[in-house]
């Protein structure tokens, strides 16, 4: 009974959390404090500010007070960080129909884990099941599987599984032995093969949560942003999609967001026939595809405003070849 | 003919254990130009990154882990051989039984250290201790490879012990400096021969023999399980802890073969080590290959045969990129020694040690093969313009270590060849003593 309430109750912040980032973006500005608590802070400037609240209120506040919504840092150390986000066990959709190929959700991940340009954590592969069938984009994350190969491998334990289902790589702990890359059948893992030559933040505490900053000679992969899932905030990536392909959400609490629209994953799945890929393999993805049906955009799209050398990636697709050979 | 007189055979290899000659000393200036070589490589690669070598995202393993692999197979085939002639007691195996065991020790000496080039800080190799999961097949290896080498070298040590005590009981006589004198004291550990030590050498010896015998095949197998345990195409196969198995003993018969014609060359063995020696590992050589032939063939048919599009693939790869290798090391590297050896017409010396050093080399190519096709065919297709991160191709880096690591296993064997008979003596005279049981052995 307890259980429940609680899951009823993480839910509800779930669902607040999502809410209050549309209604933060509305009201523009909100500090943090007032959302959740309402207070009226006593001492100030004098001058007031009309804002609105997530509960629908209209309050007034001290004009000192007003700030962009800005939630703290928490610190996860590297044990924390093994533990996971209590009652939670998060989820990813990605809507192959909406995918363009725009790129945002590699800048924002590789621009919020100061990523060297080479490096890609999500990519996106141009696919073709066969000669016949339809080209689509496929956007890839780590898979973060349950049943994962990478963490079984690991001699030493620097990748794990979290209870809240994120597969993490401890750098300090990895000894580079690149085992758990031929592990991975799904290609989500990048090595470090030079000084990454990123200047960290000296102020800044290593955490796996975050990876910062990449260091030479171990192991990296996408990490689904628990530094934003612990803020309540989407992970980088589907927060910089600008056609809401990728959703995110927790499986317990059944929901999953994009940002703009919050929907029961059990629902999405039925009714837009979601699969896992590879599911053969049996490593169990935590990380669900919607198939590129009814599609926004032609796959052609996915070209426009491309740099000529990530252009130049796909030139060995049947599909690009077979386009090319047409008159 | 086959009879050696006791003291003859102590000043027949006294030669051997004198002081460096001209040739030893510039073939060991050679080598340790070559290692000299790698370590120029070695320091680029440890200040400029593994960036470096020709390794990249997809193929994260290359020429060290091929490199591994080859001399830990040449390690467990001395092993396996050693400890089977030993305890089957083949009476032909007493000139090449050294040779044999020292392959074994010298070859696991440098094999793992190609794990410490491959992984990217091997500064923190202590964590393998200090954090290990015995779920990790790497981890399973650190055990075995770590229990490979304390029994290799026990088992060498007693297979030492009565010509370090034969050595220190003639040391006036051959004149050897006080630090040797020494040495052979220290080493012989109060040895004298008498019944009781006796029994209790030979027990020791059979125990350790038997045990060696299986811990290689459980190391060698292990190895092969850090491949087969993952989902890749091409690696996940039931077969690849025999097929590893038996191709280690293929090369390390090739390895062997090659040894007895090198040592019976410069050191004037032609009394010891004979045509019909030669004949004999052949042999060994043939029924080893045929087998690794079959399990080559049986691996690639049923890949081939069925339509799954990963194997598909990494077929046609196999067959368009690297067609000729392909060919080499598995028709080539297979069939030839297999037919000099058939022929009774075409079993001389030279041509036995051709066939073996193809054998070696298919054998490597083997690996590679292996290793790295299977790594540029992932399950999602590599979409890169960066042509090293399509294809693997070593850097003079990888091939300047390579070539350190046979220098290392040449030095090894020279200095080990100043320091003990590379035949066993105690063992030969042990033939004089028993002069019923002589007779070569034959095919």
């Amino acid at each position: 009974m307890a259980k429940k309430k609680e899951r009823e109750s993480s839910r509800r912040n779930f669902l607040k959390l999502g809410l209050g980032l549309g209604a933060a973006s509305v009201a523009g500005v909100m500090s943090e404090k007032l959302m959740d608590a309402g207070e009226v802070p006593s001492n100030g400037s004098g001058e007031k500010v009309k804002v609105l609240t997530t509960n629908g209120k209209l309050i007034e506040i001290d004009a000192e007070q007003v700030g962009l919504a800005k939630k703290k840092d928490v610190y996860i150390s590297r044990e924390e960080a093994r533990k996971g986000i209590p009652n939670r066990k998060f989820v990813m959709v990605i809507d192959l129909a909406k995918c363009k190929n725009a790129r945002k959700c590699i800048e924002a991940c590789q621009e919020g884990h100061q990523l060297p340009k080479e490096h890609e954590w999500m990519k996106v592969y141009l696919m073709q099941d066969s000669a016949d069938a339809a080209p689509y984009w496929f956007p890839k994350p780590c898979f973060h599987c349950d049943n994962p190969l990478c963490a079984s491998v690991c001699p030493v334990g620097a990748t794990y599984k979290r209870s809240d289902g994120i597969v993490l790589v401890d750098t300090e702990r990895c000894i580079g032995c690149k085992f758990c890359m031929t592990g991975c059948p799904y290609s989500a893992r990048v090595f470090h093969w030079k000084d990454p030559e990123v200047k960290a933040d000296p102020d800044s505490q290593y955490s796996p949560e975050m990876n910062i900053p990449p260091k030479e000679g171990t192991v990296g992969k996408c990490v689904f942003c628990p530094d934003k899932l612990r803020k309540g905030e989407l992970p980088r990536c589907a927060e910089a999609c600008p056609m809401g392909v990728i959703y995110f959400g927790d499986i317990i609490e059944d929901v999953v967001t994009n940002g703009t629209e919050t929907v029961r994953f059990s629902d999405l799945m039925r009714e837009r026939a979601g699969y896992r890929y590879l599911e053969n393999l049996g490593t169990e993805p935590s990380v669900y595809y919607l198939p590129p049906v009814a599609r926004l955009f032609p796959v052609e799209r996915g070209y426009d405003g491309l740099e000529s050398d990530i252009k130049e990636r796909y030139n060995n697709e049947p599909f690009v070849i077979s386009k090319e050979n047409k008159p | 003919m086959n009879s050696y007189s006791s003291e003859g055979l102590l000043t027949d290899f006294a030669p051997q254990l004198a002081r460096p000659g001209r040739t030893w000393t510039s073939w060991f200036v050679f080598f340790l130009l070559l290692f000299a070589f790698g370590m120029v490589g070695l320091y680029t690669q440890l200040t400029g990154g593994h960036i470096v070598t020709g390794m990249r995202d997809n193929v994260v393993w290359g020429i060290y882990i091929v490199n591994f692999i080859f001399f830990m197979g040449v390690s467990y085939a001395g092993a396996l051989i050693s400890g089977v002639m030993h305890l089957l007691k083949t009476s032909w195996r007493k000139p090449v039984i050294r040779i044999t065991e020292l392959i074994t020790v010298v070859s696991l000496m440098i094999g793992p250290v190609f794990i410490l080039f491959c992984v990217g800080r091997f500064e923190r190799i202590p964590y393998l201790i200090m954090y290990p999961r015995i779920q990790s097949p790497i981890m399973w290896d650190v055990i075995a490879i770590s229990t490979d080498l304390v029994g290799c070298f026990i088992f060498l040590y007693l297979s030492f012990l009565e010509d370090m005590a034969l050595l220190r009981d003639n040391a006036t006589a051959l004149k050897m400096p006080q630090w040797r004198q020494k040495l052979y004291k220290f080493l012989a550990m109060g040895y004298t021969g008498d019944p009781v030590q006796r029994k209790l050498l030979y027990t020791s010896r059979n125990i350790m023999a038997a045990m060696i015998i299986a811990i290689a095949i459980i190391v060698y197998s292990v190895l092969a399980w850090i491949f087969g345990v993952t989902l890749q195409p091409g690696w996940h196969s039931t077969i690849f802890g025999p097929y590893f198995v038996i191709a280690a003993v293929f090369s390390g018969t090739g390895v062997l073969i090659l040894l007895m014609w090198v040592f019976r060359r410069i050191y004037h063995l032609e009394n010891y080590i004979k045509r019909q020696h030669f004949v004999n590992v052949g042999v060994l050589l043939f029924i080893v290959g045929a087998f690794y032939g079959y399990f080559t063939f049986s691996d690639y048919l049923t890949k081939w045969y069925g339509s799954v599009r990963m194997d598909k693939l990494l077929i046609d790869k196999l067959f368009r990129d690297y067609y000729w290798l392909f060919i080499f090391s598995n028709y080539v590297g297979v069939l030839l020694p297999m037919i000099i050896i058939a022929f009774p017409r075409l079993r001389t010396i030279n041509n036995i040690t051709f066939g073996a050093l193809i054998t070696i080399l298919a054998l490597w190519v083997n690996r590679y093969l292996i290793v790295v096709p299977t790594l540029e065919t992932p399950y999602l297709p590599i979409q890169d313009t960066r042509l090293d991160w399509i294809r693997y191709s070593g850097t003079w880096v990888e091939w300047s270590l390579t070539l350190a690591g046979i220098a290392v296993f040449c030095m090894l064997f020279m200095i080990a060849s100043k320091l003990v008979p590379i035949i066993a003596v105690s063992e030969m005279m042990e033939k004089e003593e028993n002069k019923n049981n002589d007779q070569v052995g034959t095919f």
